[in-house]
């Protein structure tokens, strides 16, 4: 032992070598010569467990490992994005209108408020539109030639990333633009079309051909022109109900509405109108009724707030403009500009039922947001492709019982939303390769253990309130179609980032390593973590106990 | 305070470490070349928070004075679990002589240090609650009013542990311990009895009186570095939970020291000349319960007949939190928890 190593330069030794003069004297740090792992039963183990956003995320983004990466600040922002872009091709748009089920699974809801992963998204996706930043090339050429119906969310996830497995795609789109319910269903204020257009184009530089104005009207043709088909042909066709209107009603299915407005074709409403349904349709009609210079926007819905479809954030956004809403209410008849409303009421199980009360209603036009139906007249007359429930039946892999021909997005079974619909765009990806390697495709990708709240000890994060992205005023949004959320700046969305309580990884926090009694963790230096020397280690836990984010098991001992 | 205050970075200035900072704003045991002057094989038991105190102390003592420092200690758990015949779990010059005279051998050592002209070699004294406010009382008070210059530490885990767990002066109320068992009409360690040294300390005025727990490490560190920048007496009074002792498991000796200061049990504080100069606010304040569940030493308290006792244990805490003010004005972090719901 030098004494350097003893921390007293120019100190005398007074280890065993110098003889003692006076008492009993042993040699310094002699003690390493007994091994107290011995008397271990149980040991820590250091694990990374899945955190619940990602678990959360239909998409099924590293959201914990691209929040670290923008915890770096400027230096970290591509890392932070090209990991987004693993799993999702669209982060700025999806920054902008995914309902981000990873911050209601969010841990730091404990401790105060999810963090605005969101938002971090949109910034890291404007970030990268604004550097130009674009996709890595496919490491190889495969030169199988694969289709995909439909550019919506889940038809551009599928061709990215087959792109990004090298094979040669080709998206065909019924419409003048591509970009399907993100384009035609998703009005301009929650997301600008130069961002969705932007986007587009990047997976279009990646090599992805897209054809639109073309609508595939035939299974059979265009299997024989490529070697695999993805059908993402969406839910766009409102949905109907039967109510007895006079000759002289206008009623409009809210969905036409949303796309002849995103097609600058924006239909006449007149003064008053009524929408019919709760979801986020219904909630989008009226916030652009109001925009195309409804004084009144009604949206009329059977049931009440409590089971409201439509994101509570939309409602809230949608009051905000002076959106009213009419719940617990049923639409009986339609006349001229007259609306004839039943009062209903709830009954033991929470089903609404009439109460045979009846009110009159004032709207120049009635716009029907009840449901939205697949367009399966491509899959109508094949034998081999099954339609349950209105969509296409896909197995878990997303392949449908004809061979070679695999769906993902709102045309199959699931949730409609345009993050499942990526997650979905993406499985399909990876079974078509699969397929066409010859393999079977396998499904979703197994979960791991997740990093429940209750592994974490959030005593040691900072207080940190969410980072709020301001708005724009109620009285502009109604005026136009500007965008109604704005993005973080920089050094809120860094400290947003910052709020990431890395559940279930370890972030070299060094509580682990300063705080073991018994001086048995070896720190590997940045980046490496730390080792448990086992010779050393009594088993006590308090590492397992003060590690904040849960990332040390405690497992019984076995000799 | 001279806790160096560290920009909002996922966990501020809680952890031990944190990789967003420079590795000069770390604390000394994050540095992967700390001394470790209390190493490894020493025979403490479990989720010792003595021999975690000890390692913290002295690889900060260690630091500031560049290794030239002398260490006299007690006897006590942690003489006897660090030097057991024929090693040593020490890196630094260290002395063991008697249960009394820890303070007396550093005061014979700083004079020494001085009469070679050797006033750059610093001395730190140590010892459990046992050798400080008990056995070596008349040493340390000795060397306090001479204002000797010596830095002591008193690790306090509030009885004799390692001879059977038998109540000392340091002892709290209502403890269960082998010579204040549960029996009787007032189990436990009698109310009205024991002492806090600290106070003690601060009457005889001297230079620097602090104390600190294992829950705060920059805390701790921090009231190290400052005892070192200051000659004559000085005392740091830390609290270390004892899983033997106290019944509770190994993996909780910081989880109850965080609940000791969180419930206004144990106060942290820095005194300079007789005079309280800083106080750690309660951060997220919980009830003594918090603190006194998990030992099984206290578990009589939650038994029936075990009320009144807990009244008192509790009141105890409040009366701290009004001398001390150990509560901010402004809503700390459990309160406003409270406001956004």
């Amino acid at each position: 032992m030098s004494t350097t190593e003893l921390g007293m330069p120019g100190a005398p030794r007074n280890g065993h070598d110098v003889p003692p003069t006076i008492g009993v004297s042993t040699g310094p740090a002699t003690s390493v010569a007994y091994h107290t792992g011995t008397w271990r039963t149980e040991r820590p183990v250091y694990v990374t467990l899945t955190p619940p956003c990602q678990v959360g995320c239909p998409s099924g983004e590293d959201i914990r490992g691209w929040l670290g990466a923008a915890q770096d600040g400027t230096s970290g922002y591509e890392r932070a994005w090209r990991a987004i872009v693993e799993n999702n091709p669209l982060p700025a748009v999806m920054g902008r209108i995914c309902y981000h089920p990873c911050q209601t699974a969010c841990n730091r809801v404990e401790l105060d408020e999810a963090v605005g992963i969101n938002a971090v998204e949109r910034f890291l996706g404007d970030t990268a539109l604004e550097h130009g930043w674009s996709f890595d090339p496919p490491a190889t050429s495969t030169g199988r030639r694969v289709l995909v119906v439909g550019s919506g969310p889940a038809g551009l996830s599928a061709a990215y990333h087959l792109a990004r497995l090298g094979h040669e795609v080709t998206i065909r789109e019924a419409a003048a633009e591509a970009g399907g319910m993100l384009r035609y269903g998703i009005p301009a204020y929650r997301l600008p079309r130069d961002v969705l257009s932007a986007e587009i184009a990047r997976i279009a530089a990646l090599g992805v051909r897209i054809e639109c104005s073309t609508k595939v009207t035939d299974l059979p043709t265009v299997q024989a022109e490529f070697d695999a088909v993805v059908l993402t042909v969406g839910a766009g066709v409102g949905h109907h109900v039967d109510i007895p209107a006079g000759a002289a009603a206008k009623i409009l299915d809210a969905i036409d509405v949303l796309r002849d407005v995103a097609s600058d074709h924006p239909p006449l409403l007149g003064r008053r109108v009524a929408v019919y349904g709760g979801g986020n349709t219904a909630m989008d009609a009226a916030r652009v009724a109001r925009r195309l210079g409804a004084q009144d926007a009604v949206i009329i819905y059977r049931r009440t707030q409590a089971q409201m479809p439509a994101h509570a954030t939309e409602l809230h956004d949608a009051i905000g403009e002076g959106v009213r809403v009419q719940w617990l209410s049923t639409i009986k008849q339609i006349e001229g500009p007259r609306v004839k409303i039943e009062r209903m009421t709830l009954d033991d199980e929470g089903r609404p039922v009439p109460t045979g009360i009846f009110e009159d209603l004032d709207a120049d036009a009635v716009l029907l947001a009840v449901g939205q139906d697949a367009d399966l007249s491509l899959v109508t007359g094949t034998s081999d492709i099954d339609v349950r429930d209105g969509v296409v039946g896909v197995d878990l892999a997303g392949m449908t019982g004809r061979p070679g021909v695999f769906a993902a997005g709102d045309v199959s079974p699931g949730s409609r939303t345009a993050t499942f619909a990526i997650g979905r765009g993406a499985l399909a990806a990876r079974s078509v390769d699969a397929w066409l390697a010859g393999a079977t495709p396998t499904g979703p990708l197994p979960v791991d253990r997740e990093a429940a709240a209750s592994r974490l000890n959030t005593w040691y994060y900072s207080d940190a309130p969410h980072q709020h992205r301001r708005e724009l005023e109620a009285a502009r949004r109604v005026t136009g179609f500007e965008e109604v959320v704005q993005g973080l700046d920089a050094e809120h969305a860094v400290f947003e980032a910052r709020r990431c309580m890395s559940c279930g990884s370890c972030f070299e926090c060094d509580n682990c390593f300063g705080m073991c009694p018994d001086d048995a963790i070896i720190k590997l230096g940045p980046g490496l973590k730390y080792e448990i020397d086992l010779d050393y280690c009594k088993g006590c836990g308090i590492c397992v106990s003060e590690c904040p984010c849960g990332a040390i098991d405690l497992v019984s001992e076995v000799r | 305070m001279t806790a160096v205050s560290i920009p909002f970075m996922q966990t501020g200035t809680l952890v031990v470490g944190n990789r967003l900072l420079d590795d000069d704003d770390r604390s000394v045991q994050a540095r992967a070349d700390r001394p470790s002057s209390l190493t490894k094989g020493h025979r403490a038991c479990q989720g010792c928070a003595e021999a975690l105190a000890a390692r913290w102390v002295m690889d900060t003592a260690v630091d500031a004075t560049g290794g030239k420092l002398m260490v006299a200690n007690a006897t006590g758990c942690l003489e006897v679990f660090s030097t057991l015949y024929p090693e040593s779990a020490w890196k630094p010059a260290w002395i063991h002589s008697l249960f009394a005279n820890a303070a007396s051998v550093a005061t014979g050592l700083a004079a020494a240090n001085a009469a070679r002209g050797r006033s750059d070699i610093r001395v730190l004294a140590q010892g459990g609650d046992g050798g400080t406010v008990d056995i070596g009382m008349a040493s340390v008070s000795g060397m306090f009013e001479r204002n000797d210059d010596v830095l002591y530490v008193c690790y306090d885990n509030g009885g004799y542990m390692n001879t059977g767990v038998q109540r000392s002066g340091s002892t709290p109320p209502a403890a269960r311990t082998a010579t204040t068992p549960i029996a009787g009409r007032r189990p436990g360690a009698p109310f009205g009895q024991g002492k806090f040294m600290p106070r003690i300390a601060m009457a005889h005025e001297i230079p620097y009186v602090a104390t600190a727990t294992v829950a705060d490490l920059r805390d701790l560190e921090a009231k190290v570095r400052t005892a070192m920048s200051i000659h004559g007496a000085r005392y740091l009074h830390v609290l270390v939970p004892c899983p033997l002792g106290w019944g509770s498991a190994s993996n909780q000796s910081i989880a109850l020291s965080r609940a000791a200061v969180q419930s206004g049990t144990f106060p942290v504080f820095e005194a300079r000349a007789g005079e309280i100069t800083a106080v750690t606010k309660i951060r997220e304040q919980v009830d003594v319960e918090e603190y006194l569940r998990p030992q099984q030493r206290f578990a009589h308290l939650f038994k029936p007949g075990g009320e009144d006792a807990l009244a008192r244990v509790r009141a105890a805490a409040e009366a701290n939190i009004r001398r001390y003010g150990l509560l901010d004005d402004e809503p700390r972090r459990g309160q406003q928890q409270e406001a956004l719901r």
